[in-house]
Formats: C-alpha cells, sequence, structure tokens
C-alpha cells in the first residue's frame, strides 16, 4: 500500500487572490500511496483553494505540487493523472448517465470496446447497474453523486479529489455514504483526497487528517491522535468539544509540572521548556465523570452545580459550575434506561483522571 | 338572501364579464388576421364584398414573378443573416458572461443598444453608411442582398445575445471544470459541454432573428435598391395600387411559414427542456 515516495508533494505551496487575500499560505504536506487524507477545516480556511491546486484549477502562487513524482508547474487540468468529484456532483444534464461515465474515456480516445466495459464496471462499483439510460433528471441525489464518482473512478486516476462530497446530503444518506466511500477506496485502492468542513466525516472516514485554519496546517495526524492529543488550542477546540483551562508550567518539590489553578491545583505532567509560562490544559467532556456521591477512589474531586442539562437521546451535555466558579463540560452517557438523568439545579460530584488533562503550548 | 361566496384562485373564469373581455381581447387580436386569410380566398378583384370561394390568387401570387422573387429573397436574407446573428450573439454572449474587463456594463449596454433604438434611425443610419462607403451595387444574386443582410445582422444579433446571456446566467460552471477534468480540451469542453446548455438559447434567439428579418419592412426600405426588393417591401409596392386579393394570399403563405418556423422551434426547445428539468 504505502511506498517510500509519497504520492502527492505539496511544498510551501502558497496561493494569493489579489494583494491583500491570502488563501494558502507556506503548507507543506506529504499524501501517502493508497491513503485515504483529509483536508478539515472551517469555511474559508483554504482547504478547497490547496484540493483545486492538485487538481489544476488554481495556479499556486509560490511552491511546488509533485503528483507521482511529476512536477505539475504548467500542467493543465485534462493532463493530470487526477479526477475530481465536485461538490455540486457537476453531473452532465443533457447526457445520460452512461454518455456521463463514458465522457472521460471518449475524449480522451478510448477504443470503444474498452469504453463499454469499463463504463459497466464503474456503474457496477458505485451500485448503479442498469441506470445507464437513465438521465439525470430522473436520479436523486445521491444517486447523482454516485454518478459522480463512477464518471471519476472510469479514469483509474492515481489520485481521487473529493470537494465536500457529502455536504448536500441529508443526515442518514451521508452517513451511509461515509461508509460507501471507505468501501470504495479499499476496493479501489486509490488515493483518496476529500475536503470536508465537517470533524465526524473526517474522523470516521480518513486514515489521516491535516487541519487546515488561515491558509495553514495545523497539523496533520490520525483521527485518534488528533483527537487524544492536539497539538494546539485551535485543533483542540475544533474537533469534538474540549473543556479548555489555562495552566502554569511550576518547578516544585514534586519535579516539573503543569498546574491548573481553576480546578484547586490539579496537577500532570509538563513538557519541556522553561518553568513560569502559560500553557492551555484540555479535557474532553465524556472523560468528565460525573456522579451524586463524593467517588472513593479519586483523588481529585469537586462539588458543582448542574447548570443547564442537554438530553441528546444516546447521551447528556451537562454544563456544571464548582464551588471556585470554574465551568466544566461533561458527556454522561444515557447507558441505562432505569439511570436518572441529572437535571439543572442538582449538585454533583466531578472528578477525573489527571492522565487525560492535554497540555496545549500555543 | 344572495349568498355570494368569494372566487377561488381559478375561479374567474366563471364570472360573465370576464369571459366577455376575453372575448373581445381575441376578436380585438385575430379578428384581422382572420379577415386577411378569409378574403384571400374570395372570387372578386376587391377586397369588400364576398363573392365565393377561389384558390385564383394563390396561383396568381404563385405566379407574379417579382413576387416570388421577393419571397426568395426575404427568405435568402433571413436564412443568412440568422445563421451569422447566432455565431456572432453566441459570441457576444459568451464574451459579456465570462470574462471581467473594464466598462463591461457599458459594454453589455452598448451590445444590446440596436434593440431600442428607433428602426427609422437604423434605417437612416444603414442608408447613410452604404452610401457613404461606396458599397457597391448591380452585383449578381445572391451578393446583392449583401447591404440588406449585414443590416438585419446589425439589429438582430443583440436578441440572441440577450436570449443566450439570460441562458449562460443558469450555468453550473463546475461542469466546465468536471469536463477539464476527465481530460477534454478547451474545445471540447465548448462543444460538448457549454454549447449544448446554450441550445435552448441559440434556438429561441435564432427564431426571434429569423421572424424579425424575414418581416422587417424599416431597415430594408433604406437599405434595398430596384433589384433587391424583400417581400414585405414588394407587398407595401403592390398594396399602394390596390389591395388585390394576391397580396391576402401572399401574407397568408407569409404566416403560415412563421407559424410552421415557430412551433417546430418550439417543440425542439420543449425536447431538449425535458431533458434537463430539475438540473442546475
Amino acid at each position: 500500500m504505502s511506498s517510500a515516495e509519497p504520492i502527492i508533494r505539496i511544498e510551501s505551496v502558497s496561493k494569493r487572490f489579489g494583494d491583500s487575500v491570502i488563501a494558502v499560505d507556506a503548507v507543506d504536506l506529504a499524501i501517502r500511496e493508497g491513503e485515504f487524507f483529509a483536508l478539515l477545516g472551517p469555511s474559508g480556511c483554504g482547504k478547497t483553494t490547496l484540493l483545486r491546486m492538485l487538481a489544476g484549477f488554481e495556479v499556486p502562487s509560490d511552491g511546488r505540487v509533485v503528483i507521482d513524482g511529476r512536477d505539475m508547474a504548467g500542467v493543465p487540468p485534462n493532463r493530470r493523472d487526477v479526477n475530481m468529484v465536485f461538490q455540486s456532483y457537476a453531473v452532465f444534464p443533457h447526457m445520460s448517465v452512461y454518455d456521463n461515465v463514458a465522457y472521460g474515456l471518449k475524449v480522451t480516445g478510448t477504443p470503444a470496446a474498452e469504453i463499454g466495459q469499463r463504463v459497466t464496471e464503474a456503474l457496477a462499483l458505485v451500485q448503479l447497474e442498469g441506470y445507464g439510460p437513465r438521465r439525470p433528471d430522473q436520479l436523486s441525489g445521491g444517486q447523482r453523486q454516485r454518478v459522480a464518482l463512477a464518471r471519476a473512478l472510469v479514469k483509474k486516476p492515481r489520485v481521487l479529489l473529493l470537494d465536500e462530497p457529502l455536504s448536500a446530503l441529508d443526515a442518514k444518506l451521508r452517513e451511509a455514504m461515509q461508509l460507501e466511500l471507505v468501501r470504495l477506496q479499499d476496493a479501489v485502492g486509490i488515493t483518496f483526497v476529500i475536503v470536508t468542513h465537517d470533524q465526524d466525516e473526517a474522523l470516521s472516514m480518513a486514515d489521516r487528517i491535516a487541519v487546515m485554519e488561515g491558509g495553514r496546517v495545523r497539523q496533520v495526524a490520525t483521527p485518534a491522535e488528533l483527537y487524544e492529543s492536539p497539538a494546539s488550542r485551535f485543533v483542540a477546540d475544533f474537533i469534538g468539544k474540549m473543556n479548555l483551562f489555562q495552566g502554569w508550567v511550576e518547578d516544585g518539590a514534586a519535579g516539573r509540572r503543569v498546574v491548573v489553578e481553576a480546578l484547586s491545583g490539579c496537577a500532570c505532567p509538563a513538557p519541556e521548556g522553561p518553568a513560569g509560562r502559560e500553557v492551555g490544559v484540555a479535557l474532553r467532556p465524556e472523560k468528565v465523570r460525573v456522579s451524586d456521591a463524593r467517588p472513593d477512589d479519586a483523588a481529585l474531586a469537586f462539588e458543582a452545580v448542574v447548570e443547564t442539562a442537554a438530553y441528546h437521546g444516546s447521551v447528556t451535555h451537562l454544563h456544571l459550575r464548582t464551588g471556585a466558579g470554574t465551568r466544566v463540560s461533561a458527556t454522561v452517557t444515557n447507558a441505562s434506561r432505569a439511570a436518572r438523568l441529572p437535571h439543572a439545579g442538582e449538585r454533583m460530584w466531578v472528578t477525573f483522571d489527571s492522565r487525560d488533562l492535554v497540555v496545549l503550548e500555543a | 338572501m344572495r349568498r355570494r361566496t368569494p372566487p377561488g384562485p381559478l375561479d374567474y373564469g366563471r364570472s360573465a364579464w370576464m369571459r366577455l373581455s376575453l372575448l373581445v381581447t381575441f376578436v380585438f387580436l385575430y379578428a384581422p388576421i382572420a379577415t386577411l386569410v378569409a378574403f384571400s380566398f374570395n372570387d372578386s378583384r376587391r377586397n369588400i364584398v364576398w363573392r365565393g370561394f377561389t384558390w385564383k390568387y394563390y396561383e396568381k401570387a404563385l405566379e407574379n414573378d417579382s413576387l416570388r422573387e421577393a419571397f426568395v429573397n426575404s427568405l435568402t436574407i433571413a436564412l443568412v443573416s440568422t445563421a451569422i446573428s447566432l455565431v456572432l450573439g453566441a459570441m457576444a454572449a459568451v464574451w459579456l458572461w465570462r470574462f471581467r474587463f473594464p466598462l463591461r456594463a457599458a459594454a453589455e449596454g452598448a451590445v444590446t443598444l440596436p434593440i431600442v433604438i428607433p428602426e427609422i434611425c437604423m434605417g437612416v443610419a444603414m442608408l447613410a453608411f452604404f452610401a457613404r462607403i461606396g458599397w457597391p451595387t448591380g452585383l449578381p444574386w445572391p451578393l446583392n442582398l449583401g447591404a440588406i443582410t449585414i443590416a438585419h445582422v446589425s439589429f438582430s444579433f443583440p436578441f440572441v445575445t440577450v436570449v443566450v446571456r439570460a441562458r449562460l446566467v443558469s450555468f453550473n460552471r463546475e461542469q466546465e471544470e468536471a469536463a477539464r477534468d476527465l481530460g477534454a480540451s478547451q474545445w471540447q469542453t465548448f462543444r460538448d459541454v457549454l454549447l449544448p446548455w446554450m441550445r435552448p438559447g441559440l434556438l429561441a434567439g435564432g427564431l426571434l432573428a429569423f421572424t424579425l428579418s424575414l418581416d422587417d419592412f424599416v431597415i430594408t426600405f433604406f437599405t434595398s435598391g430596384p433589384d433587391t426588393v424583400t417581400f414585405p417591401v414588394k407587398v407595401y409596392s403592390m398594396v399602394r395600387f390596390s389591395v388585390t386579393p394576391e397580396v391576402n394570399a401572399a401574407s397568408t403563405a407569409l404566416i403560415i411559414i412563421t407559424l410552421v418556423v415557430t412551433s417546430i422551434a418550439l417543440w425542439l426547445q420543449h425536447r431538449t427542456r425535458q431533458g434537463t428539468a430539475g438540473i442546475e
């Protein structure tokens, strides 16, 4: 699956629009062969511009894009061994499903006998057997997306680019398509690069994720690394929900450690670096434990008042305030029908494992 | 006691005065045309009293060499000027839609200006223009129709531009990118993606251009010479002597041609629209 040389190398690539707008700012990325790679970030972070530079629709202002060992400078979109699935699907409305999928083979002069076979294969791959004669206006949104997928995959590209492919689908269909895309990528073994603003989508599908913000890549990691060990406040806050506290690095009798005053001086091991500096300390809400009575086993426990309790079916999100005035959010799994649901105004005990605290430098 | 329920949205056709006004409107619109057609079959030299049915004046119109010549001239001019207008108009529309350049709004206004300029002014301007540049006269057919054809292109291509431009507004440009991404060259992308999208606009614009050219009188009158008479100009000169059923017969033929061409165009448009409904 993976080889030493990455299939896509992005070397200090920048893209400026006009004099003032920097959409992509000195990005370095290496995407491995056969990988399901996600570009994740809020809207306007430059992820789509970066994808369009891979497809050849935008030309980098600086830097180099190398795909499959070939420098892409001056190579137009129709001469790149990558294909794209567009956000609007961009299925050709005046062509049948068959003609849509066959189009990329026809314009590049593939022999007619081969076209028929490959189109049939591609339609089978996206589970649209027998849909060839239909016209796009007879298809649902999800089916049109499958046509767009088949149209790109039939070209057997080295890399498949997907621009927010699931954003126009409803929630149920979106979830099904996530699984479907992972299955497809497994089946064809092509490198997928997907752009999304939906962290759930990125976490559940991708092998690795690049989190972008303001035209820069903030962190590149596997979904689990990204979730459990975010490298910055931005990433911690952007991926999932997060409690963020202020901490100080301190040299004490017990060695160097990070102290969080808001949590009654709770401490955790400190990273490298000088003492006395300020750091962020993060804690995932689902790693906060909530109980009616003070737990015996916990070294650290705080009494807190439930300010709000939001019931979400499988879980309940609690916002609590400790005696010292610190706000903590907790996610409680509704694991049993018999369990009593916490409600606002209630006094409860909050505890957590200090190993679940994440120290953030920036 | 009289009960009055307010009419529903589709109930207005039920009230008597509404039906009456509808009838009056249709009579107003179509009675003259119906009379024209009816009297083309009238067996009389004059157009006033009905004296029985005859095909005679259709035969006469067909045998009238100068009328037939004018008719062929008109059709030739209409076909050629429509073809040129389609190319020019579509190019202008794509140019205005695709590119950003200084004074684009002004350029857009300038392109559509011939639509609002009074025809008589266009006619005089064309006459002065062709006289000034010394446009050659006495060329063999069909080259002698050049001046009229150019004049017709100049007032009908803006209609093509306006219609095609309106169609392009709803084009999803990701379709173009998709074609490029799939390996199509610029030209293939234009031919396979943009042109099919423009087709309904081209059809409607072409139809407009054709009918505008076919029945144009004012501008043609100023640009035609003695050997380049078009159908409307010929009818005008015939009417100056007397309104004979022959003129009625020729006009009826023109109406039928226009109706047939329009129906074909509408049918073609309906067919392409069916294929693209509901897709941006």
